[in-house]
């Protein structure tokens, strides 16, 4: 019982999602979890208190997160009555800035009393800082100097607070492009517990396939979890997030199209043949899709695709061999446990 | 060949007209009306004559008058003219369609004061468009208007609806006016822009007075016969995109062949929506007989976005090439190259699929005519996968076909 439990704790991540008010943390969960798009954010209201929210990701990662009201009376009460019940056992804090902000003295303040709680309750966690609304920046060059000069002044705050170099990673982030896609990729992979172990089962299908490229990402949110390259370096390192913001908004518009919710749509298979290349995308377990990406070449790919089909049942069985490794669950290992005890 | 044409086809201006079998290059104006055939690929010259006839919709009609000048020849590309009042989007509209602009940084667009010339680049269609600024005296007789309407195919004006719009349709109708008189081969659209933010009842409404009115002015003046479509516009929807298909449409002279062919494939393949899109712009040159929606519209440009936005990311290798290789081995390579470039040609045809799982058996499939056009279908219910061999069959005809329509 109680290894169960503690599996199920260990199982879940807890993500905390901060910032000031109006910073636009409800604004990008929406579009990441919920299916919004972008401009559908402007009917949110602002949040009161926390919002939770369980997102499965993969079969054995359960993301817990906490969307945190960030306004100033929400803000006092997470750092004094409920200081050890919101920072307790975080893997992840999320800190959003909104770069247009009128006081960033303020918002740094602010910041910076959440990492003390934070380095309190939970030191060894990971702290991604967004600097959010980028897209208010109008020119290239004004972006990359306010970025730089703002993570200079955030990560001088972190290590006073007492956080590594190596545990806080910053972001230039925008709802209104793929760049949101970039961080959050971030965040999942970090969480990703067995991202090596997949990762090198990927890398052992896609010599099997002879593929270019493989990558895997969750259904709902077009995430992508983790990837594999054969082969020459792709020109374009921001791939996988442009990857992402394509799937997703190739989703919204079937959803559109259809008349259904946009969380319903998922599609059985896409495919694209082109002289250069061949791509396909198909389910691989419950809630992941994998793309493969392969030379152009009829005949491999049609095997290729029996292949994707026939590794599931592998895919699968990673999954279970995780949760009988790390985190029992499932009612039959328990018993077996429970016999052999 | 020659005697399918009238004699005004040997216009004034190219006495070799009739030796260039381009059929961009054809005559604009002709007294042939032939019959709707079926049998497209043979009888394409007389068909694109049909194409003179405006076509039949409803916001649109035809007429019978006579031309009094002569006729001219148009040019290999479609080109058209934005006009309009200040502020209301002409260099919105150019930049969002023909640039490829965002429509969000269309915020940030400087005011026009000369003729900005655009040409889309890549395109099947090179269509070529103008913005002509507000304060330009076109219309005056000083002006030399011939240079900006002498080869054009269509004068778009574009209305703001959120703004105060009786004087843009007093200008309009002056320049209908004029181009009644002066260029009566060149087809006049108005587009009723920034219907965004506009509710339903509201954007109807705005449509239709704009219509009567302008078609009450007109018919008061004289002019009621002209023919003028009338488009509810957004840049920030695929309205906009929908309503410049329809505009380069009317100036395509293969179109009725196009459709024709677009049909029976739809009606052999029970397709349920098939359109031909030019890649690159998202402007679909041709589209099947069936209601056209603009919801079927949109989600078929996505997926092309998707298709272009996939190929962009990984199609990389065919830039890169292999220009690397030392003097002995290149007549070997060259020779490989020439190979490798022959097979990939023939294997260039890009052809795409989504099947869903919870959408039915209905799916889409998308299939390259060649680097720029794709032909787009929606699979109505009752085409399973199954059948894909003799959809295969039945769209390469189809592509086939196309491809002859434009190479002859």
């Amino acid at each position: 019982m109680s290894s169960s439990e503690r599996g199920k704790r260990q199982k879940q991540r807890k993500v905390l999602l901060m910032g000031r008010s109006g910073a636009g943390k409800s604004s990008m969960r929406s579009i990441i979890f919920s299916n919004y798009v972008a401009k559908d954010v402007r009917r949110l209201g602002a949040t009161v208190d926390v919002e939770h929210s369980n997102i499965k990701f993969m079969g054995n990662l359960m993301l817990n997160l906490w969307d945190c009201g960030g306004q100033d009376a929400f803000v006092e009460s997470y750092l004094t009555n409920q200081r050890s019940h919101v920072f307790t056992s975080v893997a992840v804090l999320i800190f959003v800035f909104d770069i247009s902000s009128s006081e960033p003295a303020a918002d740094l303040l602010s910041f910076a009393s959440t990492i003390r709680a934070l380095h309190e309750f939970s030191p060894n966690s990971k702290v991604f800082v967004l600097f959010h609304k980028m897209d208010l920046i109008p020119s290239v060059e004004q972006k990359t100097t306010v970025f730089r000069d703002r993570a200079a002044e955030v990560r001088n705050t972190c290590e006073a607070e007492g956080f590594v170099p190596g545990q806080v990673d910053f972001s230039a982030t925008s709802i209104w492009d793929q760049s949101l896609y970039r961080a959050w990729t971030q965040v999942i992979y970090f969480l990703v517990p067995n991202a090596a172990t997949i990762e090198a089962m990927l890398q052992k299908l896609a010599d099997i396939l002879d593929a270019k490229e493989l990558f895997l990402y969750e259904r709902t949110t077009c995430l992508i979890v983790t990837h594999v390259s054969r082969g020459p370096e792709n020109p374009y390192p921001d791939r996988f997030e442009r990857l992402s913001s394509i799937l997703k908004s190739h989703k919204h518009s079937m959803a559109k199209h259809t008349g259904v919710m946009a969380s319903e749509v998922s599609f059985a298979e896409m495919q694209i043949k082109t002289g250069a290349f061949m791509f396909f995308i198909t389910r691989l377990t419950e809630n992941t899709n994998i793309a493969v990406v392969m030379p152009s070449n009829e005949g491999a790919f049609n095997v290729a695709r029996i292949n994707v089909q026939l590794a599931r049942k592998e895919f699968a069985h990673l999954d279970i061999v995780e949760k009988k490794g790390k985190e029992v669950q499932r009612v039959p290992k328990e018993d077996l446990e429970a016999l052999s005890d | 060949m020659r005697t399918l044409f009238s004699d005004k086809i040997h216009a004034p201006c190219s006495p070799a007209a009739e030796l260039r079998p381009d059929p961009f290059e054809l005559p604009f104006q002709s007294s042939l009306h032939s019959s709707r055939s079926a049998s497209v690929v043979n009888n394409w010259l007389t068909q694109q004559f049909q194409n003179e006839l405006p076509s039949t919709n409803e916001t649109s009609y035809t007429h019978g008058a006579p031309n009094p000048l002569p006729p001219m020849r148009r040019k290999a590309n479609p080109r058209f003219v934005f006009m309009g009042m200040r502020r209301c989007g002409k260099s919105s509209v150019q930049k969002v369609v023909v640039q490829k602009l965002p429509p969000a940084d269309s915020l940030y667009l400087e005011p026009t004061y000369k003729v900005e010339h655009a040409t889309m680049h890549g395109s099947f269609l090179h269509f070529e468009s103008a913005e002509i600024p507000t304060q330009l005296p076109v219309l005056s007789p000083s002006y030399d208007h011939a240079s900006i309407f002498s080869n054009i195919g269509a004068v778009i004006w574009i209305i703001d609806s959120q703004d105060e719009y009786f004087s843009s349709i007093s200008e309009l109708l002056r320049t209908a006016v004029f181009l009644a008189k002066n260029y009566p081969s060149i087809n006049l659209d108005v587009f009723i822009h920034k219907t965004d933010g506009l509710s339903e009842e509201y954007k109807y409404d705005t449509f239709r007075e704009v219509r009567q009115r302008v078609q009450d002015e007109l018919s008061d003046v004289g002019y009621g016969h002209r023919s003028i479509s009338y488009y509810q516009t957004s840049i920030f929807d695929h309205s906009i995109f929908e309503a410049m298909s329809k505009v380069v449409q009317k100036l395509l002279p293969q179109l009725p062949s196009l459709e024709t062919l677009l049909t029976k494939l739809c009606a052999t393949c029970r397709i349920q929506k098939a359109y031909l899109f030019d890649t690159v712009s998202k402007i679909y040159i041709a589209t099947d007989a069936s209601p056209t929606l603009l919801k079927d519209y949109e989600v078929c440009s996505d997926y092309v976005d998707v298709i272009v936005d996939i190929k962009q990311l990984y199609g990389w290798q065919e830039q890169v090439g292999a220009p690397s290789t030392s003097p002995p081995q290149q007549q070997e390579q060259q020779e490989e190259d020439e190979q490798r470039q022959n097979s990939s040609d023939a294997g260039l045809i890009g052809e795409s699929i989504v099947t869903y799982d919870k959408t039915g058996d209905g799916y889409m499939f998308a299939r390259e005519v060649n680097d720029s056009l794709s032909l787009i279908c929606i699979m109505g219910k009752g085409s399973s996968v199954e059948k894909r061999v003799l959809i295969d069959y039945n769209v390469d005809v189809f592509v086939d076909a196309v491809v002859k329509i434009f190479q002859v």
